[in-house]
């Protein structure tokens, strides 16, 4: 029986055979560790505050434009009361008169001043980022061809070039706009774009190579490009636009929640007005200041402020992993999403056939096979050959540079199908089995055996030769990525399905989705075969996402609920997503999905939040209101809802407006950050935020009002 | 609470609870046009009334015409009943020769029965003929449940079907609703209610000489008949103005038994019709489980209440304790027939389902007994609720449920599979509006209105009780009342009627838009990330969605009605409406230490 070496604690891998495409810019850290706060931040977003408090800009959000129109009105009371014309407007500056209508509607100013701020914070971060790359834009002079000829160039800026137009472009220029090349071959630096500092070679006539991008730079020698964008459709101008979030547009789930914000306002501005004729039957009536303090403290304004700071900071929260959504739909969408199409090249497997073990034949010591594999691969560039010496490297064998001098190394050649190293005479060469059967002129058995059960297991066996002697076999496997297999258990307790599409044939295909732990796969699949598929999932009523880079992946990233086009890939393939990411690996997709359900929790989470609040803020209002009613007053009267035990009922409605504004502030990273997410089951993930945030949400107001009105009482106002 | 209170209620739920699968299998096969045992009896009659009406029994509607047939047949109903009413005096079957209905007292019946409200300004044994009674509110009685029944099983096909543009034909729903499901259990029922003693004729009055020799008026008349679908549509107006307290309309326990029953029978059968429909029964249970529940609530809150009794009665020394003599706690307009557990049960029954039929007086209940009947009408009547109303209510609130918390799952928030977007959202909202809108809305305009204080007989809280509930009563299409408000006045006549066409068609309307919105949709599978609709979770968040979103709603209102009265109770205060306004009110001595 052969003995069998595994590799299976191999962890460290060749580096280049990882990322074909590219480190990328930023590792992304652990969400919640990084700070969301930038102090510089600080002062132009209360700037920013005080602008968005024009009518035109809060129109856009009812909750608080409500809140903005109750902070007027206030304003106008508290004005006519210190100018003695209350009495003549028949307005009642209610119990603690001017000083009481002074500080709420103070408090309300605050309120407003604190939702735009949430946003204009969220917002900041993206500003910073789009100068940044408008820098990178700004005054390219283009070189035109004049009728594509290279001998008339004429000078233009870039804004003025329209799609069809060729230029040149030479090293240490910015390429002016999207396009593709047409002629020469260069380097290009895409830093700007995507952080990547190692250069790319561009060249005309393949599908990813072949596509520039606008803002980019030309390190070395030229080209010629023609370019595809209109002025203002680059992708950097999509990409300005959407990290400034001026292109922001409400998603629909954000317009849904958006109506039923309004609609549950409109309850409690009916409740609220109505309940001035009520409170007058019972001879309990209350001043318009109360009522207005009441309203805002019912209705939903914890969400309503940071409505769309979670919106900007969900689609900060891409572009800081580098990838960049096309709408906040999209965003949404990957949060649905139900089944994930995967590349196996790539995304789930290296792509590369990587050494796993070494299988000596009967008789030969493992340390011999071991060694010889080394030898034949020591001057092997090629990502099998590289892998193959690390494999050996991990199980002790190495060798110096001194025992290779001499060495004449043999690459592989289709004709002899192997390759290896010649020493003092001595050939070391390994290659496909029945290669070397035709050197040895018979394969021992066993070896063939063995290699016979690697190929049934969709691997790639290479014989190993020393010296005319047959040791054993290496075995090669395309090796899943480290950690792939607990992410798809993750997504399988979020109830999404992953759906492995490879070229190989079934059987490999089999072994290679059985150890990454993917729920199905597709064997010999054809490029149009992806479309197929995902017409499928969506007519079962899945939602389906897909990572794609070629021209023919296009129409399925189209078609898909999410697609993610990586950066290499072609200007088809980045037009037809609705994510680009930057530093194109395509296992990011399952962040995206990560980050599109955080959106949507932080959006339910602050609403039920809000919602519960208001239990604790009748107790609160309710007895300073109506602790006399119809004459009845102290225990035999409503005084007895006073459960917090707040010190008087000015005390008891100020202190319920000002934990209204102050949760705002309090939530205000929250908002931005997102709420903790754990990759669990619907009902699990149901049952934890319900009592977090619903429970939360009614217990935490009767807390926080109790100590403002203790800090209030301490303060000696009451 | 009596052990046989707790026996009672223990014994009514597992009634009900016995009846939701058959019936609510029954319906399914009613409204998927499946053939059924009734059908070679009345399926020529069924396709008879399709071709003399000229309908195409197999062409479905869009929710927009579906709306149109629903609110023409409604209107012409309301016109119809108006003048059996103007004209009655001259037609036929008025043994007793009343009078012409006096146009405004017409215009708000005629709405009341319409709209399955059944509130009634009148007595009805003294206003109008049989003629009337029959083939106008009887009548009335069928199809406005037919209307309600219709109405959700076109929400639920909303729900049950998917990339469909048609919500099924209104005329077709209507017509086997009535056939198939109220007429046979109408003429079972209405012949053990006969057994039981109600009377059925079409002879007037009788005259009895009683022991002293007086001569004395009894009314009788075709009472089983209209007293079944008066529960069993859950109309609530009865043929006698004492309504269901009333000996001819229920004579015996067996027969409140037997009304209970009928009153939420096809309410609670529904949640497994729905169930059904949609393809997951699970579904339909959990639905079922929160009504319960709430229900269960109610009736223990109100009996316990009633039961608790006045705590100014204790202060003065009298026994409110339950003894084999005495039934204890509040008995105040209540019958002794029937005692504080079946008036509590009933009142909750028939608060929770859009009835209106009443076995007791609401407004002698305690403030705390009397807030759980208001409070499950403002809630909409959505445990159980009316004759479809019920579920197409519980319904929105599911759809606003999963809006609210759905979220926090990290998915768009969908229902039976089915995306909820803005279009969904808009009209659950507006449906959702309604009841405050005309509740706090009409209450606060009568309370600053000299012509609407005029009709309170009971100012302070309990008037403002009596105002709340009215049009409470008015636009959750119950009918019930509390007595102490004169509502037969041209602003009340006027503002209920406002009330009662707002409380139905104004809901009905966006609830249609959104059974053809939610048809249109494609149907997403369920995944493990799915929001769970049917276990525990889910029925505790439904009730909770409910409970917070009517709490909000109503308490500050409540407040100043029923709970400040119930406050002033157990402080052992009275309110003097003589004084309201000058010294409110005046301490009784507080009761001792130990009561005997």
């Amino acid at each position: 029986m052969a003995q069998v070496i595994h590799a299976s604690t191999l962890d460290t891998v060749p580096a280049e055979a990882v990322r074909p495409a590219g480190q990328p810019r930023l590792e992304p850290a652990p969400d919640g560790q990084r700070p969301r706060f930038d102090r510089g931040l600080l002062a132009p977003a209360l700037k920013d505050a005080l602008r968005k408090l024009s009518p035109r800009h809060m129109a856009g959000n009812p909750v608080m434009f409500l809140v903005e129109i109750g902070a007027l009105f206030t304003t106008l009371i508290l004005i006519a009361d210190l100018l003695g014309w209350s009495g003549a407007l028949g307005l009642r500056p209610g119990q603690g008169g001017a000083g009481f209508v002074a500080a709420i509607s103070a408090w309300l100013w605050f309120t407003v001043v604190f939702a735009n701020g949430a946003e204009a914070i969220a917002e900041g971060r993206g500003k910073a980022q789009a100068s940044a790359l408008r820098r990178t834009r700004s005054g390219t002079m283009a070189k035109v061809l004049v009728d594509g000829r290279r001998d008339r160039i004429e000078r233009r800026p870039s804004s003025v070039l329209h799609a069809g137009d060729v230029v040149l472009v030479e090293a240490g220029d910015v390429i002016p706009s999207d396009g593709e090349v047409t002629g020469g071959i260069a380097l290009v630096s895409e830093a700007a774009v995507t952080g990547e500092s190692a250069p790319v070679l561009k060249e005309p006539g393949t599908d990813t190579s072949s596509s520039v991008t606008g803002g980019t730079e030309v390190v070395s020698d030229w080209l010629t490009i023609r370019i595809t964008a209109e002025p203002g459709q680059t992708f950097l101008d999509r990409m300005i636009a959407l990290v400034e979030g001026a292109a922001r547009q409400k998603t629909p789930n954000e317009i849904a929640l958006n109506i039923l914000l309004a609609g549950l306002t409109i309850i409690f501005l009916i409740v609220v007005v109505t309940l001035a004729p009520l409170a007058r039957y019972a001879q309990a009536p209350a001043s318009l200041t109360v009522l207005i303090a009441l309203l805002v403290t019912l209705i939903p304004t914890t969400i309503g402020a940071l409505l769309s700071a979670i919106g900007i900071a969900g689609m900060d929260r891409l572009v800081q992993r580098n990838v960049l959504a096309m709408s906040g739909r999209a965003v949404e969408a990957a949060g649905d999403v139900d089944v994930l199409l995967l590349d196996k090249t790539g995304t789930i497997t290296y792509g590369n056939r990587m050494a796993s073990e070494f299988v000596p034949a009967p008789g030969v010591a493992p340390e011999t096979i071991v060694r010889a594999a080394l030898r034949s691969s020591m001057a092997d560039t090629t990502p099998e050959g590289k892998s193959i010496v690390a494999l050996a490297n991990q199980l002790g064998q190495s060798m110096s540079p001194d025992e290779l001098s001499g060495a004449e190394f043999v690459p592989f050649s289709a004709e002899t199908r192997m390759s290896g190293m010649r020493l003092d005479g001595r050939a070391t060469m390994k290659g496909a089995v029945d290669a070397i059967d035709v050197v040895l002129g018979a394969m021992p058995p066993a070896i063939r055996q063995v290699a016979d059960e690697i190929a049934g297991r969709g691997g790639t066996p290479l014989a190993v030769i020393d010296g005319g002697q047959a040791l054993g076999v290496i075995h090669l496997k395309d090796t899943v990525k480290p950690g792939m297999r607990e992410r798809f258990a993750e997504l399988r307790r979020m109830g999404i399905r992953t759906i492995m599409i490879t070229g190989d044939n079934p059987l490999t295909a089999r072994t290679i989705a059985a150890e990454a732990g993917v729920d199905d796969f597709v064997a010999q699949a054809r490029p149009e075969d992806k479309i197929r598929i995902i017409r499928e999932q969506q007519a079962e009523g899945r939602l389906v996402a897909m990572t794609g880079d070629g021209t023919n992946d296009a129409p399925a990233l189209a078609q898909a609920d999410v697609g993610m086009a990586m950066n290499t890939g072609t200007m088809a393939a980045k037009e037809a997503a609705n994510m680009v990411d930057l530093d194109s690996d395509p296992t990011k997709l399952i962040d995206v999905v990560a980050i599109g359900k955080q959106l949507l929790m932080t959006r339910g989470a602050l609403t039920t939040f809000s919602i519960a609040n208001d239990v604790a803020k009748y107790f609160a209002i309710l007895p300073a209101m109506f602790g006399v009613s119809y004459g009845i007053d102290g225990q035999h009267g409503l005084a007895f809802l006073n459960v917090m035990r707040l010190t008087s009922p000015q005390s008891a409605i100020l202190s319920a407006i000002i934990f209204n504004a102050l949760i705002i502030v309090a939530l205000i990273p929250l908002a931005l950050r997102g709420v903790a997410y754990r990759p669990l089951g619907a009902a699990a993930l149901l049952r934890r935020n319900l009592f977090i945030y619903g429970l939360g949400g009614i217990v935490a107001p009767f807390i926080g009002i109790k100590v403002i009105d203790l800090l209030l009482t301490i303060a000696g106002w009451h | 609470m009596t052990a046989i209170g707790a026996v009672q209620l223990v014994v009514y739920l597992l009634i009900l609870a016995a009846i939701v699968r058959p019936l609510g299998a029954y319906l399914a096969r009613v409204f998927t046009g499946e053939r059924l045992l009734l059908s070679s009896v009345l399926g020529p009659v069924e396709r008879g009334i399709y071709r003399v009406s000229g309908v195409d029994a197999a062409a479905e509607m869009r929710w927009t015409t579906y709306a149109v047939a629903m609110l023409l047949f409604n209107c012409c109903g309301v016109v119809l009943l108006y003048a059996l009413q103007r004209l009655q005096h001259g037609l036929s079957l008025n043994p007793m020769d009343l009078d012409n209905v006096a146009p405004r007292l017409a215009f708000n019946t005629a709405v009341s029965f319409v709209t399955n409200t059944n509130w009634q300004a009148y007595a009805g044994e003294s206003t109008v003929s049989y003629l009337t009674q029959m083939a106008g509110l009887t009548v009335q009685n069928f199809v406005s449940a037919a209307t309600g029944l219709a109405i959700a099983i076109a929400l639920v096909r909303g729900f049950a079907r998917h990339s469909a543009r048609q919500i099924g034909n209104f005329w077709v729903d209507l017509v086997r609703g009535t056939l198939y499901v109220l007429l046979p259990i109408s003429v079972i029922g209405c012949i053990v209610l006969v057994a039981l003693g109600v009377p059925q004729t079409l002879h007037g009055s009788v005259t009895a000489t009683g022991l002293t020799g007086a001569r004395q008026l009894i009314v009788v008349g075709p009472v089983a008949s209209q007293e079944v679908i008066k529960e069993l549509g859950t109309n609530g107006g009865g043929f006698f103005n004492a309504n269901s307290a009333h000996p001819f309309e229920n004579p015996t326990p067996l027969s409140n038994l037997l009304e209970m029953v009928l009153i939420l029978a096809i309410p609670a059968a529904l949640t497994y019709t729905f169930g059904k429909m949609v393809g997951n029964t699970r579904q339909g249970w959990a639905i079922f489980a929160t009504m319960a529940i709430l229900f269960v609530v109610g009736v223990l809150v109100a009996t316990v209440a009633e039961q608790h009794g006045n705590d100014l009665f204790r202060a003065l020394h009298i026994d409110q304790t339950a003894s084999h003599l005495s039934a204890g706690g509040n008995m105040e307009g209540k019958e002794v027939r029937f005692g504080i557990n079946s008036s509590a049960l009933f009142a909750v029954i028939t608060t929770v389902a859009s009835c209106g039929a009443v076995n007791a007086m609401h407004d002698s209940f305690t403030p705390l007994g009397g807030l759980i009947p208001l409070a499950n009408i403002g809630l909409g009547e959505v445990i159980f609720g009316g004759v479809g109303a019920g579920l197409y209510g519980i319904l929105l609130y599911a759809v606003a449920a999963i809006f609210i918390a759905g979220l926090m799952v990290g998915r768009t928030p969908e229902y039976l599979g089915k995306k909820i977007e803005p279009y969904d959202v808009k009209m659950t909202m507006l449906a959702l509006l309604i009841l405050p809108l005309v509740i706090l809305g009409f209450a606060g305009v009568t309370v600053i209105t000299r012509t609407g204080l005029a009709s309170v007989l009971n100012p302070g809280p309990h008037g403002l009780s009596e105002i709340l509930y009215a049009f409470t009563s008015g636009v959750g299409n119950n009918g019930s009342a509390f007595a102490g408000l004169s509502a037969n006045t041209p602003f009340y006549d006027l503002t209920m009627g406002i009330a009662m066409l707002a409380g139905r068609f104004l809901m009905i309307v966006p609830i249609l838009a959104l059974a053809g919105s939610l048809a249109a949709k494609k149907r997403l599978t369920a995944t493990a990330g799915t929001f769970p609709t049917t276990g525990p979770l889910w029925v505790g968040l439904l009730a909770g969605v409910i409970l917070i979103v009517g709490a909000v709603t109503y308490v500050p209102a409540y407040s100043l009605g029923p709970i400040v009265e119930q406050r002033q109770m157990t402080t052992g205060v009275t309110f003097d409406a003589s004084t309201f306004g000058t010294t409110p009110y005046q301490a009784v001595p507080q009761a001792p230490a130990s009561v005997p």
